[in-house]
């Protein structure tokens, strides 16, 4: 059987959810071989996770360069791996980092692209919701080796424990590509919650809750419930919370089991980025707010007196 | 600092978007067009650096002729002049060869800085930096909040958004630099920069006045294309409730009553 080759999403060796994901996807259709790009010690972190979720194989390039540029080095490994392989197609996951390096492979094999996929066909159609996800395509890749792009949560992770034959990657990179030099990294926000995208439930802060101290609500609740914080445009335009943290158009994309929008009117641009959510819940006081014509549950009310209720009575039915 | 900015044209974002039945292409003819949000900011970064350094700002768009109001917003802004990629034989092009064929563009302007937004508004793909760095060959600085440029060393350093904060990434020029919106707050043309833009430089290209072969580009020349298309069943509102004094109960007797807790 042929291979699909997964790019592992990982932070620091750590494999991220994701990376099961596209190995179980990589299992309908072909013998999934993972390609494992991190600094140098980081491998032995992510060898039993991608064996645990059937990795038949695991090219490895352990190398400085590799975090150490922007772009270059792991796009460079990767259309290596990809035109020695010859693999059916290339799947990676929809973070803001691996897309890009998607896009680069697959200019430099001259293939087809195809971004934020929510599922893949075992012939390679792929569907995307595009415009918000108010329209379904389906597409293919017409040339070349198939790149795809697939977002988080696209598909249930199932293990499937394999023994991985591993491959040692020749790690010399051209100097073309590292013209994009990391010199330093800054830690602003360590939240400890899970990431905003591979979240089954997301909590979101929007313009109702004033003012930047009133996150904390959001935060309490998030954390009640295990949840990733969010935060719309208008929260983030003020300065309220991290960019890094905006759903809609011109932020991240989210397609939770369960999206609670607090204080959130509903505008197209933050519906572009949640309406695919499997369950929308939304505490707002305007009765006429966009987002009730869409979600499954709205409470229209103040969300000062709403949260604090709602926090506390999820945390006594837990406690009970 | 020789400056190039990309534009892009695209439908309204409050517009209903949708696509073309017969090509599935975006349908660019039933609705509202606009300068893609996020270029403005890519318009306004490329303006602050001419104005710190000094320079001149070229706008660059690919799109169909009327594809002009966007750099006509462009340079009402402030840039200097424009290059204008048109021909029919476009239409339909991917992200792949809309690159390939901006790089062709670009590379003759010979830019120190190459700047672009983190994304279009019609596709979201969020590529066309790190696609035109690898066309180009050039530094790939995207997802850019601030941008500084050392003249003296020849050197730009941006920081780029991370999950948790930011890296710190250099470059020595000539650079590729992408922009996110949180970058800084685009103006508005005034009066006078509408009057001007007018007299501004306009330079119309075609396919065969780039070199590119035109069975590279456009619907032909795609890697992907679309099979189906089919609007997402609608969703519907649910359950509405007013709060009583006892809002934050229901919606937890709501989430149980779904398993969600």
């Amino acid at each position: 059987m042929a291979e699909v080759l997964v790019l592992v999403e990982h932070a620091d060796g750590e494999p991220k959810k994701v990376t099961a994901e596209l190995l179980t996807l990589a299992r309908t259709f072909g013998e999934p071989a993972a390609v494992f790009l991190g600094a140098p010690g980081t491998y032995a972190k992510a060898k039993d996770y991608l064996a645990q979720y059937g990795a038949a194989k695991v090219y490895v390039a352990e190398s400085d360069d590799i975090a150490g540029y922007i772009g270059g080095p792991a796009a460079e490994l990767l259309a290596k791996v990809a035109g020695d392989a010859s693999p059916v197609a290339v799947l990676v996951a929809a973070t803001a980092d691996s897309r890009e390096v998607a896009a680069r492979v697959a200019a430099k094999l001259d293939s087809g692209l195809i971004w934020d996929a929510t599922a893949l066909s075992p012939d390679l159609v792929a569907t995307q919701g595009i415009f918000g996800g108010s329209t379904i395509v389906t597409s293919k890749v017409t040339k070349g080796v198939p790149v795809v792009v697939v977002r988080p949560n696209a598909t249930a992770p199932e293990a499937a424990p394999s023994t991985p034959a591993e491959q040692v990657l020749d790690v010399a990179i051209s100097d073309a590509a590292k013209g994009a030099k990391v010199v330093d990294r800054v830690v602003e926000a360590k939240s400890g919650r899970p990431d905003l995208t591979e979240a089954q439930v997301v909590v979101s802060g929007g313009r109702g809750l004033g003012a930047a101290e009133h996150f904390a609500l959001v935060e309490k609740l998030a954390d009640t419930l295990g949840a990733a914080v969010g935060a719309s445009r208008a929260a983030t335009d003020a300065g309220w919370y991290p960019h890094q943290n905006q759903v809609g158009q011109t932020g991240k994309t989210v397609s939770p089991q369960l999206y609670i929008a607090v204080g959130i009117s509903g505008a197209i641009q933050h519906r572009a980025g949640m309406q695919t959510s499997k369950t929308i819940v939304a505490i707002n006081k305007d009765p006429e707010a966009p987002i009730f014509e869409f979600a499954d549950y709205g409470l229209v009310g103040d969300l000062f007196n709403v949260v604090p209720q709602l926090t506390s009575e999820i945390e006594t039915r837990k406690a009970g | 600092m020789n400056i190039v900015v990309t534009v892009k044209q695209v439908p309204d974002t409050w517009a209903e978007k949708k696509l073309d039945a017969a090509d599935k292409t975006v349908d660019r003819q039933s609705v509202d067009n606009v300068m893609n949000e996020m270029d403005e900011y890519g318009v306004e970064e490329a303006l602050k650096i001419k104005e710190a350094h000094g320079g001149e700002v070229t706008v660059v768009t690919m799109g169909p002729a009327k594809a002009v109001e966007t750099i006509r917003k462009a340079l009402s802004m402030g840039a200097d002049k424009a290059v204008h990629l048109t021909d029919d034989s476009l239409h339909g092009s991917d992200a792949l060869s809309t690159s390939a064929a901006l790089a062709k563009v670009i590379s003759t302007l010979s830019p120190d800085i190459v700047i672009t937004s983190s994304e279009a508004s019609d596709a979201r793909g969020g590529v066309i930096g790190a696609l035109l760095a690898e066309r180009l060959g050039l530094p790939q600085l995207t997802q850019a909040r601030k941008v500084t440029v050392d003249p003296g060393a020849s050197t730009v350093t941006v920081e780029r958004l991370a999950d948790n904060g930011y890296a710190l990434v250099e470059a020595s020029l000539p650079v590729v630099v992408g922009v996110v919106e949180k970058i800084n707050q685009p103006r508005y043309p005034s009066f006078k920069g509408i009057m001007a833009a007018k007299k501004k430089p306009l330079t119309t290209l075609s396919v065969a006045d780039t070199g590119l072969d035109a069975a590279s580009v456009g619907l032909a020349g795609a890697a992907s294309q679309v099979v189906t298309s089919e609007s997402a069943p609608p969703r519907s509102s649910g359950t509405i409730v007013k709060d009583e004094g006892d809002g934050g109960t229901k919606v937890a007797g709501f989430l149980a009553a779904q398993k969600l807790i």
